[in-house]
């Protein structure tokens, strides 16, 4: 029997019986839907970060800190160290990274593959004001060398201008007084600070940006080299010499064109003298992580919907091998080897797995992408260019062919019972 | 004399064992020589539909040999098996055997799609079985939608339509009344007369026995007269004389 007449034979039969068809893969259509759902999740949520990490830039930077002694983690009291100096503020609570000092940063610098190292400067600023306008409380966000944020107006930070630069975000822009994103462009704003001995102080800066809130932060004042410089010293006036120049990481720059291996290795070069490295990359790496673990225990739902799907086929079929009794009988009868009469029903398998995984997975793609817009525009306003869900072809796919090896499988059963069927049974049967 | 186009040899056939054992053949041999039309009369449970089924290949005798053109057809492969049945032998059964849901022309051609003919050889030929048969204007109707009669001849058509040489006919007629019955019986018979192409008909009608060259009459799984036309001829003029 030609391929294309076992292929069309087994077109015919499914679409025979029409109501029960039609049930079998409806229950299909549940799973592959689900399934195509939820990897559209991961895609989406994944594409984004991807994006983000591409965008943000800085690919050539590596933020340091030092390696938590195992000891720390125990209850186990530290013995106290004089000369140890104590990371300056800005405490993240809980366990605490152990500062970085002046010396280390010299140590940091001679690590083979490390072109340069800057402490990382951590502002905690009071307020923003505009003229002699409302004063708001204000976040200044941290920002490595390299990185570029998503503006809304304005350009991007001059890192190394001498002038005190800051970018300020979309939402502070009407408080603050300015008509549009653009008015807001080159004005002076004030961002007031207490130093440690208690005094307030001010320092301004000139607006050159307006960001949007992403992962790459935006969300924050963000100040360039210089303003940071600006800020930190005047936020650590009155603070002792070893604790003003102790930080709690320092970002290095290595060689942009370091492939992989070449920034694994840098990092083992930190991690033997007590620094723990991570890129960009990395740190963005740890909420797709999450997201593949949350897809991947949905996506196991949906697995266990389509093998529900399965015995439904199974089931289908062994009725269709009953009924045709006598039809494989005759078939059988006059000359068609067994391999055809499984061929012919193992297809009809594989044809009610791609129609109800195709059926799904367009389903899913016109619910996904309708959710998805829909999303965008009410609960993820705040983070413009996010599609929750989005659909990638060749996991669409992958999920169709693996819908289809499922029903191939269960089709194998009533398969092999109708090659098996004896003729002269099967033409006696009544 | 020539080899015969089948042969059966001391063919015994049982089901079952132990004491639901059933013995329908018990050593039957068999001689079917090219053309010849032979028809085995029997009742119900004689054993003549197994002996069809294993001159058919499609069971396999529990001793003796089935011969098909003098070779061992315990000595044949599956492949070729199949093979004979599809393309040398031509089957006519009382209940029909169409597929309802299918067209007659497909019907038709089924041992042809079996056979991996592509479509448009497969319906050329189709037409012209039917053609024989005067069945044309109703190859796209539904196989369901005909009479009985017609129903026989798209199966006969069916039968035809690989050009076999041999037919294998069990109760022909059986389903048909009395004058559809005689035409089908005439179609098998022109056949066997104009296109020398061998046919066994299993049947308890005398009537449809008495036109065939040979008459094989099997009791309780055994033959008990193996009649020929002439002999039979020359019986009936010594009961004249």
């Amino acid at each position: 029997m030609r391929a294309v007449d076992v292929v069309g034979d087994a077109i015919d039969n499914t679409l025979r019986s029409k109501a029960r068809t039609a049930l079998t893969v409806v229950a299909i259509v549940i799973g592959s839907f689900t399934l195509t759902l939820t990897s559209g999740v991961g895609t989406g949520i994944n594409a984004y970060i991807n994006k983000t990490v591409a965008s943000i830039g800085a690919r050539d930077v590596m933020t340091v800190t030092k390696t938590v002694p195992a000891a720390q983690d125990s209850e186990a009291p530290i013995a106290y160290d004089p000369n140890a100096p104590t990371s300056s503020g800005d405490s993240m609570g809980g366990e605490e990274a152990k500062p970085i000092t002046a010396a280390e940063l010299k140590d940091l610098a001679r690590v083979p593959g490390v072109l340069s190292v800057e402490p990382t400067l951590t502002v905690r600023a009071d307020y923003v004001q505009q003229a002699a306008g409302t004063k708001y409380q204000a976040e200044v966000g941290g920002f490595v060398a390299g990185m570029s944020l998503d503006l809304a107006a304005g350009q991007q930070l001059g890192w190394n201008a001498s002038q005190n630069q800051v970018t300020i975000p979309v939402t502070y822009v009407q408080p603050l007084g300015y008509a549009s994103n653009a008015a807001a462009i080159g004005t002076t704003v004030t961002i007031g600070i207490t130093a440690a001995n208690g005094n307030a102080t001010t320092v301004t800066a000139t607006v050159v940006g307006v960001s949007v809130a992403g992962f790459s932060g935006g969300g924050s004042l963000t100040p360039n080299a210089a303003l940071s410089r600006a800020l930190y010293d005047a936020q650590s006036v009155g603070l002792k010499e070893a604790a003003r120049t102790s930080y709690p990481s320092a970002a290095i720059r290595f060689d942009p064109a370091a492939t992989a291996a070449e920034v694994t290795a840098l990092k083992a070069r930190l991690a033997a003298i007590g620094y723990d490295g991570a890129t960009v990359s990395d740190q963005l790496g740890i909420y797709r992580t999450a997201i593949d673990a949350v897809v991947l225990i949905l996506n196991g739902f949906a697995a266990i919907a389509l093998l529900a799907a399965g015995f439904g086929i199974v089931n289908t079929l062994l009725m269709s091998v009953q009924e045709r009794t006598r039809e494989i009988g005759l078939m059988k009868a006059m000359g068609m080897p067994g391999g055809s009469v499984f061929g012919v029903f193992s297809t009809e398998a594989v044809f009610i797995g791609l129609l109800g995984s195709a059926i799904g997975a367009g389903l899913a793609i016109v619910a996904g992408s309708l959710t998805s817009g829909l999303l965008a525009g009410s609960l993820l306003t705040d983070l413009p260019g996010l599609q929750i869900i989005a659909f990638d072809p060749v996991a669409i796919g992958i999920i169709v062919g693996t819908v289809m090896a499922i029903a191939f499988l269960a089709g194998t059963i009533p398969a092999v019972r109708a090659a098996r069927q004896d003729p002269i049974d099967a033409l006696r049967y009544e | 004399m020539p080899v015969p186009i089948l042969a059966a040899c001391d063919v015994h056939k049982s089901y079952g064992r132990g004491a639901t054992r059933f013995d329908a053949l018990r050593g039957v041999s068999l001689e079917i020589a090219q053309g010849e039309s032979v028809a085995i009369i029997g009742k119900s449970g004689s054993g003549k539909s197994t002996l069809m089924h294993l001159l058919a290949l499609l069971d396999k005798p529990t001793e003796g040999a089935v011969e098909l053109s003098g070779h061992d057809a315990a000595g044949l492969s599956s492949a070729v098996l199949n093979r004979t049945r599809n393309s040398t032998f031509g089957f006519v059964f009382q209940q029909f055997f169409l597929n309802p849901g299918s067209s007659v022309l497909d019907n038709v051609t089924l041992p042809l799609r079996i056979a991996g003919v592509p479509r448009a050889e497969r319906n050329r030929r189709g037409m012209a079985a039917l053609a024989q048969l005067e069945l044309e204007s109703k190859a796209k109707n539904r196989a369901t939608d005909l009479s009985g009669g017609q129903k026989q001849r798209v199966v006969i058509a069916r039968a035809l339509v690989n050009d076999p040489s041999v037919i294998f006919a069990d109760e022909p007629t059986g389903n048909l009344d009395t004058a559809t019955g005689a035409v089908v019986e005439d179609i098998l018979l022109e056949l066997n007369r104009t296109r020398g192409i061998t046919l066994i008909v299993v049947t308890h009608d005398e009537d449809l026995a008495n036109r065939c060259d040979r008459r094989v009459y099997i009791r309780d799984g055994l033959i008990v007269d193996d009649l020929t036309s002439s002999a039979i001829a020359a019986a009936n003029a010594e009961v004249a004389a």
